[in-house]
């Protein structure tokens, strides 16, 4: 439970900064600044912590054991999936289904629902903006199934066309597949409203909650998405564990995913009966040690505070975005006006993996390439981008730091 | 007629120029100097089947034989790139195919850049290494099938 007293009244940078032990490191000879959060970010102490104090002090296989530690393993277990149903507001803790992330997520939904409920000559709708795993799972089923998989239009700007996806919705979309926020440019997409345009036409939306669980509130029940995927790594959690919601009925009557231990209630050699919700989609011992620290990075988001933490990442965006402007030959690629603290851009002349080789030759960690979504780099016409993206302990000092070592890599390269 | 250095000695000679530098800067401006002059591949080889497939840049790789030795050009889209290319085209090309097989490359590791062959999907230099590799290793069993006598060490 997170009391109102103890959230942080103010956000103080430096005492943020103070939690994550990486930020002491020095790379190549410099502090590190870290400006590749969208692809992972870093750990607070209290996650590490959890995670040594459960190895240290209650290993144990969960939910089977009758013995002390597997009880208390399965409590500590069991209190993520409470925590992860307030996070994002869910119906029910069996809404909470634990996987190895985002991309296992989006699988699992289309090896079950989708092979279930996608038939030839079905549709299902996705957009430009897509990471790669919220394309191949679809492009797979429909190949499978001989459903056709169409594609929301961008504008120049990285944001969705909406009166074109209005257009793609007919009596055979099945599934409408989209990012909540791109990882590649940090545009936030109207998920509302693409949702409820959805549930008209009679689909069924998924969301791709990668990169915005982290940055915006979640309430999946104001949402109305039918599934909502997101990772805990990228939430100042550990690596391995992810989640998918999804709502009761749907999970209900969706086939199962892996078959073994765990999911099921009883097995003969003639028949298996099926475990309940959420323990029919969680074959196998699950991470329960990350899933268990995961927890611990929940809390310290809450205890922090999101709008506290939102507007900071604000304040950065702003601020990271008027800095760069002034730089020579930079062209921003997405400029939505709706965006998380995402700043992708190319540099005129310059190949990105050459300016990224130069920032962390400088002790600067960005992302240099097509960040998995090579369609719609083809439709910026490009092949890559940078990409700086911020978190709660990065500063307006480390933003100076990468202009000044842009401007020392458009010297270098010149 | 001059004998053309062995790969050790090639590679012992990079080692000896990047030990002159005293800092990551001087290095990489070194390497983007040689990128820059690198020869431009001429267009017709910068074709799918000469693509050597990196995740971030793009490199194109051609390989000739020719007495016994094997001749490589190449380019990438990166520059940092085109400059380890550079290295890799002076210590391989016009070797004897036995040769660059067994070459070990440590002057990668000594100059401080092993991070370009992490496999960390960042570029093509790691694939790049394999081809040229590869590019020999298909010449010398070429030239063994066709009778001639190749590396003869």
């Amino acid at each position: 439970m997170i009391e109102t007293s103890t959230i942080q009244k103010t956000f103080d940078v430096d005492t943020i900064r103070r939690q994550f032990p990486i930020m002491s490191r020095e790379v190549k000879g410099r502090p590190l600044v870290y400006f590749d959060n969208a692809a992972t970010s870093q750990k607070p102490q209290a996650v590490i912590d959890a995670l040594v104090n459960y190895y240290s002090s209650y290993n144990a296989n969960i939910h089977r054991g009758i013995h002390t530690l597997a009880e208390e393993a399965t409590l500590a277990f069991e209190e993520t999936r409470d925590a992860v149903q307030k996070f994002i507001n869910a119906d029910s803790r069996e809404e909470i289904i634990f996987t190895r992330g985002t991309t296992e997520g989006i699988n699992l939904v289309a090896y079950t629902w989708g092979r279930q409920n996608i038939q030839a000559g079905d549709e299902v709708i996705i957009s430009s903006l897509e990471h790669h795993s919220n394309i191949v799972p679809w492009q797979i089923i429909c190949e499978e199934k001989g459903a056709v998989v169409k594609i929301i239009p961008i504008n120049e700007l990285g944001e969705l066309v909406f009166d074109e996806y209005k257009k793609l919705l007919n009596a055979k979309t099945r599934l409408v597949a989209i990012a909540h926020v791109s990882n590649a440019l940090g545009t936030v997409n109207p998920v509302k409203k693409v949702i409820d345009a959805a549930h008209k036409a009679g689909a069924v939306v998924l969301i791709d909650g990668a990169q915005s669980a982290v940055h915006l509130d979640i309430d999946v029940q104001e949402m109305d998405c039918d599934f909502f995927a997101f990772s805990a790594h990228k939430l100042y959690g550990p690596t391995g564990v992810g989640i998918l919601y999804g709502k009761k009925h749907l999970l209900e009557a969706m086939p199962v995913f892996l078959g073994g231990g765990e999911m099921i209630k009883e097995v003969t050699f003639e028949k298996t009966i099926y475990n309940d919700l959420p323990y029919k989609y969680e074959g196998g011992t699950p991470n329960i040690a990350d899933v268990i620290a995961f927890k611990a990075a929940l809390d310290f988001v809450n205890q922090t505070g999101k709008d506290k933490i939102r507007k900071h990442e604000e304040d950065l965006l702003q601020y990271a975005t008027k800095q760069l402007a002034k730089l020579p030959g930079l062209k921003f690629i997405g400029e939505a006006k709706e965006k998380v603290s995402v700043v992708s851009f190319v540099i005129e002349n310059f190949h990105p993996q050459d300016i990224g080789i130069l920032l962390d030759n400088r002790g600067i960690a960005v992302r240099t390439g097509h960040h998995c979504a090579q369609p719609l780099m083809n439709c910026f016409g490009i092949t890559g981008t940078v990409r700086a993206s911020f978190a709660m302990y990065n500063t307006k000092e480390e933003i100076d730091q990468l202009v000044a070592g842009l401007q020392k890599a458009i010297k270098m390269l010149s | 007629m001059k004998e053309k250095r062995n790969i050790e000695e090639t590679e012992k000679e990079i080692a000896e120029e990047f030990a002159l530098f005293d800092s990551w800067d001087d290095k990489y401006e070194y390497i983007i100097d040689l990128g820059k002059k690198l020869a431009p591949l001429e267009n017709q080889y910068k074709i799918d089947e000469n693509r050597v497939r990196g995740c971030q840049s793009t490199v194109w790789l051609v390989a000739d034989y020719k007495d016994g030795k094997v001749y490589y050009k190449a380019e990438s889209d990166a520059v940092i790139v085109k400059g380890l290319i550079s290295m890799l085209i002076r210590v391989l090309s016009g070797q004897e195919p036995d040769k660059i097989i067994q070459a070990k490359l440590n002057f990668i590791e000594q100059i401080g850049m092993t991070t370009h062959l992490a496999q960390t999907r960042s570029n093509g230099l790691l694939a790049m290494v394999k081809q040229m590799k590869n590019y020999a290793l298909a010449y010398k069993v070429k030239a063994a099938s066709s009778g001639k006598n190749v590396a003869t060490a």
